[in-house]
């Protein structure tokens, strides 16, 4: 075991629009795996979180994998932190909240243009979808929150040095962003 | 000698007939706001002016400035206030910033930049809300509405109509409009109306200017609505 600090990252109900934006740290990377390993990460392919420092969570929560996997993360992480519009108050798939599931399934999947051999999937292994789309503090108890559609890589890099070295994590003006 | 009021230790002058709001304002004082304009009768609503007079609690819109006030107005406890006020106002609505045509020059996202506010704390609400798209040239979508009532006031006291009303109570309040119908077509709003142009939020839109402002020179990009709010509405109390 490294004393590197541990960061485990995923995308939930979202897009990876917002572990796109954390990329653009760019050469801070490098600057940032001197002190930081990352567990379980689309970036690495790890599937579980285990014993974590840091969770960043993309997306809000769309289906019973979502929750599974939030749980997990809330299990494991000291601190989670809930990433961009969609896992503070659920984003554009919150717009589905406002149509009855079944007419959005019967839309996607019966009667879409296009749609051949119609039926709405129904495998066991596929998970069942929640009413509504949720913002992950409705679940879990969430640390902290980092705005923006996506929170910019500037964002990004300033919780997480302000974490690293023991400050308390803020956001000034400029680097707040709903959209 | 002028009467005055201190607000946060600092002593402001007034004059009688005058709200803390409007003296606050006319001294380079910023009050969070959002129901208040500076043009029409005070309606005290939003409660995001909450200050403490004297140790209690009061709306600055419309509670007249007085002798002897010792105002609070920037302390902790009232950023917290108004904080939570603005994650209500947020979740009892459908506030998705990123898909609307306001974002970067709206006041209700201005005001929770300006309390930093990075979270809506509460559970959502996601209220089932309809958009009408009746008329030509204004779209009224009913999921950013917050009932400061400004357009309701605006159509009123400055273009001499009555288009709009609020009907309902509590969670069931919604925006109507004044026409046989209910649809905004049949009323005589003009997109040039103030009515049509006052809303503090994404709520009203003029049809066809969405998304011209490009990202970077949109009001609150670079300026925090308390100077965009001093610089535009100092003028408009003395008028």
């Amino acid at each position: 075991m490294t004393n590197k600090i541990r960061v485990a990252t995923t995308s939930l109900a979202g897009c990876f629009g917002c572990h796109m934006s954390f990329l653009d740290i760019d050469e801070r990377m490098l600057q940032l795996v001197e002190v930081v390993e990352f567990g379980r990460s689309p970036i690495n392919d790890i599937e579980h979180c285990t014993d974590c420092d840091i969770g960043l969570i993309e997306g809000g929560v769309c289906n019973s994998e979502n929750v599974h996997v939030l749980r997990e993360f809330r299990k494991n992480c000291k601190i989670l932190v809930a990433v961009g519009a969609c896992a503070i108050n659920g984003g554009l798939p919150a717009m589905r909240n406002f149509i009855p599931l079944e007419e959005c399934l019967n839309e996607a999947y019966i009667n879409g243009i296009g749609v051949e051999n119609a039926q709405i999937p129904s495998d066991p292994e596929l998970p069942l979808l929640l009413d509504k789309v949720r913002p992950i503090h409705e679940v879990v108890k969430i640390d902290y929150f980092l705005p923006g559609c996506p929170p910019s890589a500037d964002v990004f890099w300033k919780f997480l040095t302000d974490l690293i070295d023991g400050r308390e994590p803020s956001l000034p003006y400029e680097l707040v962003h709903y959209d | 000698m002028s009467k005055t009021i201190t607000i946060d230790g600092n002593t402001i002058p007034f004059e009688d007939g005058q709200t803390i709001m409007e003296a606050a304002t006319a001294a380079g004082v910023y009050i969070p706001h959002l129901c208040h304009h500076p043009e029409f009768t005070p309606h005290g609503s939003c409660k995001l002016c909450t200050v403490k007079v004297n140790g209690r609690i009061c709306s600055a819109c419309t509670f007249p400035a007085m002798e002897g006030q010792d105002v609070l107005n920037n302390t902790k406890e009232l950023t917290d206030d108004r904080q939570l006020i603005t994650q209500m106002l947020f979740v009892e609505g459908n506030h998705l910033c990123p898909g609307c045509e306001k974002t970067g020059n709206c006041q209700l996202q201005a005001v929770a930049y300006h309390l930093n506010m990075l979270d809506n704390h509460f559970p959502h609400f996601y209220p089932n809300r309809e958009m009408d798209a009746s008329h030509e040239d204004v779209l009224i979508d009913h999921n950013r509405c917050i009932f400061c009532t400004l357009c309701v006031r605006a159509s009123q006291q400055k273009d001499g109509k009555d288009v709009f009303a609020i009907s309902g109570r509590g969670i069931n309040k919604h925006l109507i409009f004044n026409s046989q119908s209910g649809l905004l077509k049949d009323t005589d709003l003009d997109a040039t109306d103030q009515a049509a142009q006052i809303c503090p939020t994404g709520a009203i839109l003029i049809k066809r200017t969405g998304y011209q402002v490009p990202i970077g020179e949109r009001i609150y990009d670079h300026k925090q609505i308390d100077q965009v709010s001093l610089e535009t509405e100092h003028h408009q109390h003395d008028k």
